[in-house]
């Protein structure tokens, strides 16, 4: 057995989730390799050399590879495949884009979005939102999946040194164009890895009032999440939404605020180590899975809760 | 211009669901069903489409026993010209679906093929993309904005890192993220009209493609369920709890 990850990144640095995903393929077998399709990515090629776990990367340079277009990068997966068991990348955008092509071009049945792996063909996966788990045996001779990465932890990241292997391009389709990509910058840690969640709900009653959530977040060093009915009425764009469709997130400590706990909702975060909410309908079905519930108006509590957090930091001082 | 639209019948989302004793599944005998919400806003973006005249004709296709035909009637009675239903008695995996709705669109011969993102029962994510490749396509998933051109479309993809715009050569295949558009409410006349379109029938077995799943469910069983927490009186209450109890801050 051998397993291909596709590897995430921006041409420059290796996406963190690759480290969950290639310590999900530990999981299946030893012999891990790794495919950095890219346009001037050799310094990502380096770093995941590194990577005790990986025994070889795969190079591929091309400008066709700069933007992950889908439809490009699925012919050089579909031709390096017939030399691995198994194919694996992140079920985050990145891999949910691309891994489907690569399965019905090699005529398998993916499994996506896997949160346990029991051995080589028996996954486990969330199903209705998360509020089953399936147990599934893959019978097809190959398997492309997609692994939850927030469900593995990230593969240690020195001591390695894989051989770097470069690997040729292949022929592009053109039949899709990359135009632009809008990233929302921002100083605060990244959603899908912050140690300290806030997200703020309809509740939350306009984009201007998140300026409450944000305070919070800068004190906490936490980032800042969102349920859909938010990012739906504009208070806060689609990058920080929680949920089904939305990032999944398993922070040390989430703080809903405004957040009533549609089951869309809950499929997002309730694996959170630390639950908190902050609603002021004590029937909200958010308090039903809160550690900590309070039962209040966000708009009083909000301004309370960073007072006190600002008496803590003086007291440690 | 011809718009394919592909619905699928799941159990409402708003729906408590409930797992099986005996581990093969979920409930879903008395259980309300509806259309997969993206799924509706892969209708509304056809109907807008041919409202704006851009498109000429919208075709409604949906895979399932024989309620799932509800769905394709759905569809009809907000704006789709005629349905397809294609007869399945059984749960057919992606791979399945995208081969059955390959066949489908040899014959019809779309330009743009709309559907749902992502079915909130399986959470499978893979039909759109899977017959995309297959048709040889390109592909705008999640997409919450399109603007369709002559021979091309630009579509505005939600990613992890927040906006992305392709544009794809005609025809393609379009995900729909649920932030597409508001889809509408039929009204009782067109409901009323709708049952008087037609349905074209099929028959999944009898399509000559291989539909067999690949993938075993060996059980299906709760999630482990959260402790309910307690209420606290105060904030302060709240802070000290998690300085001092949780650990957190």
């Amino acid at each position: 057995m051998s397993v291909l990850v596709i590897a995430e990144h921006d041409n420059k640095n290796l996406k963190v989730f690759s480290l969950n995903t290639i310590n999900a393929a530990s999981k299946i077998d030893v012999d891990i390799h790794v495919l950095v399709a890219g346009h001037k990515c050799e310094n990502v090629c380096k770093e995941i050399a590194t990577i005790p776990l990986v025994k070889k990367v795969l190079h591929s340079d091309s400008v066709n590879y700069e933007n992950y277009l889908a439809e490009n990068l699925t012919p050089l997966v579909v031709k390096l495949a017939n030399k691995y068991t198994h194919i694996i990348a992140s079920a985050n955008t990145f891999g949910k884009n691309f891994m489907p092509r690569v399965a019905a071009l090699l005529d398998l049945s993916q499994v996506s979005d896997v949160i346990k792996i029991n051995g080589p063909d028996n996954f486990v996966r969330p199903i209705y939102a998360g509020n089953a788990f399936a147990t599934v045996k893959s019978n097809d001779k190959k398997k492309c999946i997609t692994v939850r990465p927030t469900s593995f932890d990230p593969a240690p990241t020195s001591g390695g040194s894989a051989p770097i292997e470069k690997i040729d391009a292949v022929e592009v389709p053109n039949i899709s164009k990359f135009i632009k990509k809008e990233e929302t910058k921002s100083e605060r840690p990244e959603l899908g890895t912050a140690r300290v969640v806030i997200s703020g709900g309809r509740g939350m009653q306009s984009g201007d009032n998140f300026k409450l959530i944000n305070a919070i977040a800068d004190k906490l060093n936490a980032a800042v999440g969102a349920s859909r009915a938010a990012v739906d009425a504009g208070y806060i764009s689609n990058d920080h939404q929680v949920g089904q469709t939305g990032k999944v997130v398993v922070p040390d400590l989430y703080i809903a605020v405004g957040i009533s706990g549609a089951i869309q909702h809950l499929a997002g975060m309730k694996e959170s180590k630390i639950i908190v909410a902050i609603n002021k309908d004590g029937e909200a079905p958010i308090f039903s899975i809160a550690d900590y519930g309070l039962e209040a108006d966000l708009f009083e509590a909000l301004p309370q809760f960073l007072e006190e957090l600002n008496k803590l930091n003086t007291i440690q001082k | 211009m011809k718009i394919l639209v592909a619905v699928k019948r799941v159990i409402d989302y708003n729906v408590q669901i409930r797992v099986k004793e005996d581990g093969t599944g979920v409930h879903t005998d008395n259980v309300k069903m509806s259309t997969n919400p993206p799924d509706d806003n892969a209708v509304e973006e056809a109907v807008k489409l041919k409202e704006s005249g851009k498109a000429k004709e919208v075709v409604a296709i949906t895979i399932g026993e024989e309620k799932a035909q509800e769905t394709v009637r759905k569809a009809l009675a907000v704006g789709a010209d005629r349905g397809i239903h294609v007869k399945a008695d059984s749960y057919i995996e992606p791979l399945g679906v995208a081969k059955i709705l390959k066949k489908v669109i040899e014959k019809e011969k779309p330009d743009i093929v709309f559907m749902g993102k992502q079915a909130i029962d399986d959470d499978c994510n893979q039909t759109g993309q899977m017959l995309s490749a297959m048709l040889g396509w390109p592909q705008g998933t999640f997409t919450s904005k399109i603007e369709v051109k002559d021979k091309s479309m630009l579509v505005t993809r939600e990613v992890d890192e927040g906006l992305e715009t392709l544009e794809l050569n005609l025809p393609a295949i379009v995900t729909c993220d649920l932030r597409l558009n508001e889809p509408r409410y039929a009204s009782l006349p067109n409901i009323m009209k709708a049952k008087k379109k037609p349905i074209e029938q099929l028959v999944a077995k009898d399509l000559g493609v291989d539909i067999a799943n690949r993938i075993q469910q060996l059980k299906v069983e709760e999630p482990p369920k959260r402790k309910g927490g307690i209420k606290v009186a105060n904030v302060a209450e709240l802070v000290s709890k998690l300085k001092n109890e949780a650990k957190v801050i």
